[in-house]
């Protein structure tokens, strides 16, 4: 019988009914620590250090302190400092602070190729999904999940539905991966995935670098979707190459059988979709950037206009911003901080503008540091940080002021995520740099022929 | 985990839709190492606006999609710290959804109608053992997964459960387990 992506993954790692094996354990110190305290009570060890890895993330400061001790906040670097402690106990290995390789959970994984097709890979965090690019089935768990797979490398698990979500066409000039998610999540809602693993497939996904994958499958939790996956093809295997990793023959079998059946399929048309802007409280709340703010539809809508101070009818390219994030697990990565280097060019961040860039792993800075994309950075006036999740959910110094507008590249603009009545916009990295230069949002599909 | 009764009680009413992880608990409190002691900063930015009003019930009736967003359980820790056992809601984001299972709260989906219903009769019994929420003037059946339910009525740990399967996971382990990556190794 012909199988998806999903089924055959699934199969591979079915225990026994309702329990699946996981390949690889992501730990990070924010949902992590009570599921040590856990396993101490219970006298229970780590069933598989090998298949686990631990980095700091969340909580760090990305002014380039170098160890957790020197964090200033008291709560931060007693979580930071507990998970060191908690890996040095169970023996876990950990990319701290200071260390070369430490950067957010799902940009590191990928980086050091220990993120391969075909595997289940799980971490206290619900943009696990995008580990999916490569072909793996990959999802965010709870923290007494987290227990559970330290306890056992597995976790109870029921099968989910399956969707397929597939693109017709090929994305315009100036249309990323980011935009490509953005527009999906809108045309099917924040709840239109729920309780479905989501394979995103199509022309226009198979166009897309390893980079852009992952940035699709990151967001596939803001439509609700369990996980988000994409079939394994050259570019992955190219990804894989690069960081010395064997390719499996097996890998090619990684894919969708012709015949195949979902419980849902969608389409998107991909060719329709343009450079896309939030303009509310949820990623759904999204238009093109050169449309306006819509009309209120229900009450929620209207607490969105109200929260984030927007009149239904302003064009989107009339919204000032006060700050710019150009960093998080969905778009920090190489490609990324060379594609809005590429929009600046020689040209400065607007007067007024509070800019930063934050790379999503010491790895990423370094290479982007050799490429002098830095420099770029730095001389247009943005602030140039070091590794870590930042203001994508400021848990750490990185916090917007109340009231302030944020061009955010991350992945959520809920109320408050940015910072206590901080108002987000997320947009893709070339957006973002193109509204720091002209201080409010920009159509980057005109702004080559702008800079001649 | 206690085990979960017949639940009844007022209800608490929170009618939006789409009521995310960040609102239930915001990022400042998830520094905290401690399992115990976040109901106090429960919906802690709403709390705040004028008219909000949450009575610390055992029963939770809130709209559609609930608890959508960041995985973090510190969400449902602060729902039962508040005092909450059971969440009625029209739909429910997956994440949340299980792990209240795992702490011993019931997430209970029913029909938008049954749940307005509810919210309106201002009381109700939410009965696990026969799947059903009863309210004056209606009653309702509820779904939920047979092993999940046998864990709540019964208030038994995941990994103990799992650990009785400890042969299939080793057999697994010598027989099926794939070669790599190593992260020892790296």
């Amino acid at each position: 019988m012909p199988q998806t992506l999903y089924d055959k993954i699934w199969d591979l790692h079915e225990v026994a009914e309702n329990l699946i094996y996981i390949d690889l354990h992501l730990v990070h110190e924010v949902t992590s620590a009570q599921a040590f305290d856990g396993l101490r009570l219970a006298g229970r060890t780590v069933r598989r250090t090998d298949r686990t890895l631990a980095t700091a993330d969340h909580n760090v400061p990305t002014d380039g302190t170098a160890v957790a001790a020197m964090i200033r906040d008291e709560l931060s670097r007693a979580q930071v400092e507990t998970l060191e402690r908690n890996a040095a106990e169970f023996g876990i290995p950990i990319y701290s602070l200071g260390s070369a390789h430490q950067g957010i959970v799902h940009v590191i994984g990928p980086e050091m190729g220990i993120t391969q097709p075909g595997m289940t890979i799980v971490c206290g965090d619900s943009h696990t999904a995008t580990h999916g690019a490569f072909g793996a089935l990959a999802f965010g768990i709870g923290t007494n999940e987290v227990e559970h797979v330290l306890a056992t490398q597995c976790l109870v698990q029921r099968k989910s539905k399956s969707m397929r979500i597939r693109y017709e066409g090929e994305l315009g000039q100036g249309v990323t991966a980011k935009d490509l998610i953005l527009a999906t999540i809108g045309q099917i809602g924040v709840a239109g995935a729920v309780g479905h693993v989501v394979e995103f497939a199509g022309p226009a996904i198979e166009a897309l670098t390893m980079e852009g994958r992952m940035t699709v499958c990151n967001m596939t939790i803001e439509a609700g979707g369990r996980a988000g996956m994409i079939a394994p093809d050259e570019a992955t295997f190219a990804w894989l190459e690069e960081r010395d990793v064997a390719i499996d023959p097996a890998w090619r079998e990684l894919r969708t059988d012709d015949g195949a059946t979902f419980d849902s399929e969608v389409v998107v048309d991909a060719s329709a979709i343009s450079p896309m802007v939030t303009w509310g409280t949820n990623p759904e709340m999204v238009v093109g950037v050169s449309d306006s703010v819509p009309q209120p539809q229900d009450d929620g809508d209207e607490r969105a206009l109200h929260y984030m101070g927007l009149e239904a009818g302003t064009p989107i390219e009339e919204i000032a911003i006060d700050r710019v994030f150009i960093g998080s697990c969905t778009n920090s990565r190489i490609g990324d901080l060379r594609a809005a280097a590429a929009m600046i060019g020689d040209r400065k961040v607007a007067p007024g503008v509070n800019a930063m860039v934050v790379p999503g792993s010491e790895q990423v800075r370094a290479i982007a540091e050799k490429e002098g994309l830095d420099q770029v950075f730095k001389q247009a006036g943005f602030d140039w940080r070091t590794a870590g999740c930042s203001m994508c959910l400021a848990m750490n110094p990185d916090v917007a002021a109340p009231g302030e507008r944020v061009a955010s590249t991350s992945n959520r603009n809920f109320e408050g995520r940015q910072g206590a009545g901080a108002r987000s916009h997320l947009v893709s990295p070339q957006m973002a740099a193109a509204a720091a230069v002209a201080g409010h949002f920009v159509d980057i599909r005109n702004w080559s022929q702008e800079q001649s | 985990m206690k085990a979960i009764e017949t639940i009844t009680d007022k209800v608490s009413v929170l009618m939006r839709d789409d009521v995310d992880t960040d609102q239930i608990m915001p990022k400042q409190f998830l520094k905290r190492v401690e399992r115990t002691g976040f109901g106090e900063f429960l919906f802690y930015d709403w709390a705040k606006e004028p008219g909000w009003d949450l009575p610390k019930r055992q029963i939770l009736v809130s709209g559609k999609n609930f608890g959508c967003g960041s995985s973090r359980e510190h969400a449902p820790w602060g729902l039962e710290d508040y005092g909450f056992r059971a969440i009625i809601a029209p739909s429910f984001a997956d994440i949340f959804r299980n792990n209240c299972t795992k702490i011993g709260l019931l997430p209970v989906q029913l029909p938008e109608a049954d749940v307005r219903a509810i919210a309106e009769a201002g009381e109700a019994q939410v009965d696990l053992s026969a799947q059903e929420v009863r309210w004056p003037g209606g009653t309702a059946s509820f779904e939920i997964d047979p092993e999940t339910k046998y864990r709540l009525l019964n208030g038994l740990d995941d990994v103990d459960l799992t650990l009785k399967q400890s042969p299939a996971i080793e057999a697994y382990e010598s027989d099926r387990e794939r070669s790599g990556p190593v992260t020892t190794a790296v």
